[in-house]
């Protein structure tokens, strides 16, 4: 689960890493009032939503006087924001950060993150930071500095310190380095983060080491146990279908194409949607309805994958193993005569039972194609898409 | 013996008396498997399923001689009950739980590596289907029946892409060895490399399958190994050609997160290692076949 920037400095800063004075914001008015409070004679408006990039998609303003910043807030609030990162919709930015501005000498790049391969924690650095890490893994990759952090025994200050010296920082400053890259690896450890990111951690005209933007990203397997930081979930920044989803216990991820799917499993779910591109088709979303489909969560599924209006076909592949075909049959009649489909369906189903699913779903009378194997799946499933459309065509 | 487990094994449930470990059990013992009782803490003494329940794992041990367990203690407790079954000196566990915090199972991953090699529990899963040894043995939530009995070596991370498999190859008359579920989480207890280690000594296994997936670093870690390791071939599919990056797929562990996750360049890497390169998810069978038409 991924937070907001000031939320990410609000929780640093209480583990000690130095932020700049800065101020939540969700109207004009409230932003010139944090301006004055804030000391100085510049001000950052940034707009808080989840992803990277925002400077280049116009969500952070550097305002020189009030009406500067009032101007800014005007400009981002309740504007949807595109970065690369968020993909073509945007995000909508409802709250703004209103920020001292800080006289810059140096950026540098840290961050910390659960690594698979060492099943321990990573912490990388760089002196040139600003830019996103993966740009610089490309271009020059001699730059990054990766320190391999053992879990049982901790970050011990010498690594620290070794990270420090890479960073190239002047010397005045490492206790202080320290300090902040120990705050960052215990709010990790302590608040089960994934990751913890800070780009730029910056040096000041006053030689001061500051957290300019941050970013962490939690385990939402260990929310049960975080509800501070479960609080701070903000479904606005989220696909409201996989937000929907997520509240029926459904694992959703909208994608580009047109073919709807529901499938059991993560695993076949992403094999069918191998197979939907293999037989020359895109699939509109991942949908993992989990092991017991009952007609209910069926019916769900169903209205979730409709719900997206440029579905133009359907496809419902269960292999079902504790569950049986026959139930699931009835779940997907019920669901389709619940719900006025006006797009084609094939359904595909294999294990338990599946001679009496497949004649429950001959039986219903329902328009519903069904198939034997994963690929006669996938391709009847496209040949329906393709005959939709090019009817639809007609149509106009 | 099948590598793992086989119907002499001795078997324990961990959360033996919840809805779910009671189901399961049953249909461990219907399949076959040697479950000799259970553990649930505070409720030693009972009997549940005509088997015995134990409040600890080291009475299991002590008392019915369990060697191997499978856990579905809810996600809060259940790294605690896989560390319990490793110091009880428990040789095999299978953790069916889904939605363990991932620095639990670093904590649990730190905890058997301080056993020296010869005495560590081997752990596979959590969030995975179990281990099945066709005809003799299943110590998951598999469909047993999609299973029969044969030399091919399977471990794949997805429970129902699993049974796509053995389906496949049920349907062309092909056998499994031992189908090894390993689960769908960043970090898990034995990767696509140990299961594939297993498989390599094991007599019965003729051949390997592996069924990967999108993100970390283990399908690759894998092929590095057959090609070193390995006399036997190994065929591989992965799953996630259509995922886009920095989305996770449903497993928690399925997110093209850095270099080299991807479906395309897993392929691509493991190609070049000399694995046998299975094109689609419904070709495992057949490919499976080819292969071992030409042994």
């Amino acid at each position: 689960m991924n937070i907001h920037e000031y939320q990410a400095k609000e929780i640093l800063a209480g583990y000690g890493v130095k932020i700049p004075e800065g101020g939540l914001a969700y109207n004009t008015e409230e932003a010139i009032q944090r301006a004055r409070e804030i000391e100085g004679d510049t001000w950052v408006v940034k707009a808080q939503i989840h992803s990277g990039a925002r400077g280049k998609a116009g969500g952070i303003k550097v305002c020189k006087t009030h009406d500067e910043v009032e101007a800014a807030a005007e400009a981002l609030l309740g504007k949807n924001l595109v970065t690369h990162q968020t993909g073509p919709v945007g995000k909508i930015c409802s709250r703004i950060y209103i920020e001292a501005g800080s006289n810059i000498t140096k950026e540098l790049y840290l961050s910390f993150m659960i690594d698979r391969s060492t099943e321990g924690v990573i912490m990388i650095g760089s002196a040139q930071g600003g830019m996103e890490i993966e740009t610089l893994a490309k271009t020059d990759p001699e730059a990054i500095h990766k320190i391999y952090i053992e879990p049982a025994v901790g970050l011990q200050d010498f690594q620290a310190r070794k990270m420090a010296f890479a960073l190239k920082l002047d010397t005045t400053l490492l206790n202080h380095a320290v300090k902040t890259i120990k705050a960052c690896y215990r709010a990790l450890r302590d608040l089960d983060a994934n990751s913890v990111e800070i780009n730029p951690l910056v040096v000041t005209e006053n030689n001061e080491l500051f957290a300019l933007d941050a970013k962490m990203d939690f385990d939402e397997n260990a929310l049960f146990r975080r509800h501070k930081i479960a609080e701070l979930r903000d479904n606005t920044q989220v696909d409201s279908r996989e937000v929907a989803a997520a509240e029926s216990g459904l694992s959703y991820v909208g994608l580009d194409g047109d073919i709807g799917c529901m499938i059991n499993g993560a695993g076949l779910a992403m094999a069918t949607m191998d197979m939907i591109k293999l037989a020359g088709g895109e699939p509109a979303n991942f949908l993992d309805v989990g092991g017991g489909a009952s007609a209910e969560r069926t019916e769900r599924a169903f209205r979730l994958v409709l719900a997206d209006q440029g579905v133009k076909a359907m496809l419902v592949n269960i292999f079902a193993g504790i569950n049986r075909c026959d139930w699931i049959a009835e779940g997907v009649v019920h669901a389709v005569k619940n719900i006025d489909m006006k797009i084609p369906l094939v359904v595909r189903l294999s294990g338990t039972n599946v001679e009496e699913g497949r004649r429950i779903i001959t039986e219903s009378g329902l328009p519903i194609i069904t198939a034997d194997t994963l690929a006669d799946a996938a391709e009847k499933v496209v040949k329906a898409r393709n005959e939709k459309v090019a009817q639809a065509s007609k149509g106009e | 013996m099948a590598t793992l487990i086989d119907e002499n094994t001795r078997i324990i449930v961990q959360g033996f008396t919840g809805k779910i470990g009671t189901f399961h059990a049953q249909e461990m013992i219907d399949y076959g498997s040697n479950v000799v009782g259970g553990v649930t803490p505070g409720k030693g003494g009972q009997m549940h399923l005509g088997l015995p329940v134990f409040n600890t794992v080291k009475e299991a041990v002590k008392q019915v001689g369990a060697e191997a367990s499978i856990v579905f203690v809810p996600p809060a407790f259940a790294a605690d009950s896989i560390m319990e079954a490793a110091d009880a000196g428990i040789r095999y566990c299978v953790s069916i739980t889904d939605g363990i915090p991932t620095q639990d199972m670093m904590t649990v991953k730190n905890f058997l590596r301080r056993f020296p090699k010869k005495t560590r529990m081997m752990l596979t899963g959590p969030n995975c289907s179990g281990t099945i040894s066709p005809g003799r043995a299943m110590l998951g939530i598999m469909p047993g029946h999609i299973y029969i009995q044969g030399n091919v070596g399977v471990v794949g991370r997805s429970g129902t892409l699993g049974y796509e498999a053995a389906d496949q190859m049920r349907r062309l008359g092909i056998g499994i060895s031992t189908s090894v579920g390993i689960g769908g989480d960043p970090i898990i207890g034995s990767s696509h490399r140990d299961i594939l280690e297993k498989l390599e000594q094991d007599p019965e296994t003729k051949i390997a399958l592996m069924i990967g997936e999108i993100g970390g670093p283990q399908e690759v870690e894998a092929g590095k190994f057959a090609k070193e390791n390995m006399s036997k071939p190994l065929i591989a599919y992965i799953a996630g050609l259509t995922a886009p990056e920095g989305r996770r797929m449903g497993h928690a562990g399925a997110i093209i997160s850095s270099a080299g996750e991807s479906a395309a360049e897993k392929v691509a890497i493991l190609k070049d290692l000399g694995v046998i390169i299975c094109p689609t998810p419904s070709l495992m069978g057949k490919t499976v076949a080819d292969v071992l038409a030409r042994m």
